[in-house]
């Protein structure tokens, strides 16, 4: 089981919202018995993504995450399934 | 789940004149809903000043929101649209012209909340319509999802 680790600054909006949409894009694909998805505040997050392959953020808080042996993905539009799907088949 | 959006937490085309407004405009309606006490509109935008314009989740809408804090009544939404949309200063999104206040007092207990909202947000028939209109009446009807269908 493969881990994507969705990032927000707060934890409750905007990454429940991507990890919602990130569940819904997997499901689609097929690949959701791959791979577990996780709703993480910045604060967490650096140590969230020690145990995770993959994180999914805006391109505000790339920084902030710094660098974590997870592969760090940019999202622009978070409401996007759309999007979202593009960005994991390009993971797997 | 219906988008709990009583007529205290909508405002709707309010002339904001900046992000700062805008995000004023949302938490008093939060406030006026009684989801959250006052502090919380400076929280939203305390979130904003420190961590940048990532709110600004998809092109034109902003999820205004601070994390859970005491000034947190319940968990709940705002919907405020803007009658001339203002920058937030996000590159791939601005400018916005809706801003949604969110307030929650946990990480996971508003799951069926953002459910809804991330369902509606998404949602290429309701979605327009909710932006146009003019009273909450007409926004809860555009956003009802007994209208999914009947397009």
């Amino acid at each position: 089981m493969k881990k994507i680790v969705t990032v927000c600054g707060m934890g409750i909006g905007t990454s429940v919202l991507l990890k919602m949409n990130t569940e819904k894009a997997l499901r689609a694909l097929g690949l959701d018995g791959d791979w577990e998805v996780e709703a993480a505040d910045i604060g967490t997050a650096r140590g969230v993504a020690r145990t995770a392959d993959v994180v999914f953020t805006s391109a505000d808080l790339v920084d902030e995450i710094g660098t974590v042996k997870a592969k760090v993905v940019v999202i622009r539009n978070f409401t996007s399934v759309a999007e979202v799907t593009e960005r994991l088949q390009e993971l797997v | 789940m219906e988008l709990p959006l009583p007529d205290e937490a909508v405002r709707l085309r309010v002339p904001a004149t900046d992000w700062r407004d805008a995000v004023r405009y949302a938490g008093a309606a939060l406030t006026a809903a009684g989801i959250t006490q006052a502090a919380y509109t400076e929280e939203m935008i305390a979130t904003v000043e420190q961590l940048g314009p990532y709110i600004v989740i998809a092109p034109g809408i902003a999820l205004a929101h601070s994390r859970p804090s005491p000034s947190v009544n319940h968990a709940g939404i705002s919907w405020v649209t803007l009658a001339t949309p203002v920058e937030f200063g996000n590159a791939d999104n601005d400018p916005v012209s809706l801003v949604v206040g969110l307030a929650a007092v946990d990480h996971d207990g508003h799951i069926d909340l953002m459910a809804a909202l991330a369902e509606t947000l998404a949602d290429e028939i309701r979605l327009p319509k909710a932006l146009a209109a003019t009273t909450p009446e007409a926004l809860r009807a555009a956003l009802a999802p007994t209208e999914e269908g009947q397009v």
